[in-house]
């Protein structure tokens, strides 16, 4: 199956990246690479087999529900591009009401 | 032509625990200054991991018992990817093909009649970000994050669209709140954000199957903003669908103030999840004996305790729906039952004694105080109310009993306390009301004059001067019985 330019533009916008024409191109064509090896992987027989969400033996990992001490504001904001007020400074979010 | 409405509710419940989802943050986040119980998990700091909060499942699978969900063996996490800034990892942990309540159903009363709704799913997932949306001095327009409510667990139950009118949405949505409070998961308050809700509406001609595009709603904070939000989108879809014109399927958010529902821009909202199991999260496996001792925990739920005060105290149904609508309200009913003091009354007469207090002044109080029963309770337990009823019954009127049981809310005192030291106890004398009576005839002529002319209601207000005499320490039965013999005999 292809990937068409179209579906790597909607792909790239889901993912917030920003592509160049040329970036498009390539990636269309490696995408359809992906896809096609994928296709191969789907003639494998598994009609006896489970479907797995999980590629490690583990299950039932749990915590108690047990309050502990958080990161100091300080800490939390340490990276932050923008802060104000203890917040988070971000770009506008679409406000909808 | 005519149509039918068709809604379907979607309901987050905020879980009651004292972690978050996935970290061990407080949840006690909501008087807290921003990003106060945050750490590197629920940031999503590159190289943490999620670890499941035990009780955050228990609360759901007990939820979902009560909503009569099959309980699969085998449950997991998935993630849902949405660009957005109220989500730290750029997608938030939900579950997906696997959620841990299915196929379940609520009952609720419609028009009289018992209907019942078919519950889809009940899963598990975590709160989002609060974000604050500003503008700056020169214009420009930003938001502000507060991770605080990022993290905390959320329960999503999703209802069939069996719902036909905003009656029955309204009626299903505080029967939900009334069994997550029960269960005492959540606090389920819905204009504090820890019950919320949206809405899908559509209309169907009648006779047909077909609904037309419909309308996901969201923005209702309280049960009448729901109420009125969907009176206001099936009138809207009416409208349109009557004038020819076509529907669409949009998003649309309920604004309070002007009473309306506006599109969302649904494109903006493309729904593009990409779901995919969470790696991170290894699978839950539910043994059945588990899904046994957490169901042989549940405590009797709503529908079952009205249906049993029915049957085992006599009361109406209406009072019995009220009675039990919170446990706690039940509870105290059925404590102020248990007490020594009530046990001077007849048997047959308790319940609808305490019925009718805990309704009435009862409640007119809490609602004057904005209490709920379990502030009342502790100025005024069970046992003071037992004894105060059992007052009302011998030593002071109805009138004065509601006035004591102020007091006692007011000052913690008891009723037999209050009474005695203002007073209050009715006048058993007959020999004093007789002489109140006689002295009352005696200075009030024109009313006296108008009951021998045949105006009966002037009897009430010659009452109401005797009452006034003994400080409503009087019968008023016998002060009126008192009243008559003498005005018709003389």
């Amino acid at each position: 199956m292809e990937v068409s330019r179209q579906e790597v533009l909607h792909i790239a916008r889901l993912a917030r990246l920003g592509l160049t024409k040329t970036e498009v191109t390539k990636l269309s064509g490696e995408l359809s690479i992906i896809l096609k090896n994928f296709e191969l992987l789907q003639q494998v027989e598994t009609t006896n087999i489970p479907p797995t969400a999980q590629s490690i033996a583990l299950q039932n990992v749990t915590r108690s529900d047990q309050a502990s001490a958080s990161l100091t504001p300080n800490e939390v904001l340490a990276n932050a591009p923008r802060k104000e007020g203890g917040f988070f400074r971000v770009r506008a979010v679409l406000d909808n009401t | 032509m005519n149509f039918e409405t068709v809604i379907g509710l979607e309901v987050h419940v905020q879980l009651l625990t004292k972690s978050k989802m996935f970290c061990s943050c407080s949840t006690e986040y909501s008087d807290a200054p921003p990003n106060t119980f945050v750490c590197p998990v629920c940031l999503a700091l590159p190289g943490t991991l999620p670890v499941i909060n035990q009780q955050a499942v228990e609360y759901t699978i007990m939820t979902a018992l009560a909503l009569h969900c099959h309980i699969p063996g085998y449950t997991k996490f998935d993630r849902k990817n949405y660009p957005y800034p109220d989500l730290m990892k750029g997608y938030q942990i939900s579950q997906y093909d696997a959620p841990l309540g299915q196929r379940g159903w609520l009952d609720i009363e419609a028009n009289d009649q018992r209907k019942r709704i078919g519950i889809t799913r009940v899963h598990l997932e975590e709160d989002v970000a609060k974000l604050l949306h500003r503008t700056s001095v020169n214009g420009e327009s930003y938001s502000l994050v507060d991770v605080n409510r990022s993290g905390v667990p959320l329960m999503e139950i999703v209802g069939e669209p069996d719902l036909r009118s905003p009656e029955e949405a309204r009626q299903y949505l505080m029967k939900l709140r009334s069994i997550v409070r029960y269960l005492r998961v959540s606090m389920a308050n819905m204009e504090e954000g820890s019950f919320r809700c949206d809405a899908n509406i559509s209309i169907r001609p009648e006779n047909s199957t077909e609904c037309l595009p419909r309308a996901e709603v969201k923005n209702m904070n309280s049960f009448r903003a729901v109420y009125r939000a969907l009176e206001y989108e099936a009138r809207r879809q009416r409208k349109v669908a009557t004038e020819g014109k076509r529907l669409v399927q949009e998003t649309r958010g309920w604004v309070e103030k002007t009473g309306k529902t506006v599109s969302m821009r649904s494109k903006e909202y493309a729904h593009d999840y990409r779901y995919l199991p969470e790696p991170d999260l290894p699978p839950l496996i539910i043994s059945q004996e588990r899904v046994n001792d957490i169901e042989s925990r549940l405590p009797e739920l709503p529908g079952t305790k009205r249906d049993r005060f029915i049957a085992e105290y006599r009361l109406s149904t209406y009072d019995a729906s009220l009675l039990t609508s919170s446990r706690e309200m039940a509870d105290y009913f059925e404590a102020c039952l248990k007490t020594e003091e009530i046990k001077q009354l007849p048997q047959g007469k308790r319940a609808k004694e305490i019925g009718n207090w805990l309704l009435g002044e009862a409640s007119r109080i809490m609602n004057a105080k904005n209490v709920d029963i379990s502030e009342f309770s502790r100025h005024v337990g069970p046992s003071q109310l037992g004894e105060l009823i059992v007052c009302s019954h011998n030593t002071i009127n109805t009138a004065t009993a509601k006035a004591v049981l102020e007091e006692m809310f007011d000052t913690g005192k008891r009723a037999n306390d209050i009474i005695n030291q203002r007073g209050l106890s009715q006048i058993s004398d007959a020999g004093a009301i007789d002489a109140e009576v006689t002295r009352v005839i005696a200075s009030n002529h024109q009313a006296v004059a108008d009951y021998k002319a045949g105006k009966a209601q002037s009897i009430k207000f010659l009452v109401g001067q005797v009452m006034k005499a003994t400080r409503g320490r009087a019968n008023p039965q016998v002060v009126t019985e008192l009243l008559k013999q003498k005005l018709e005999g003389e």
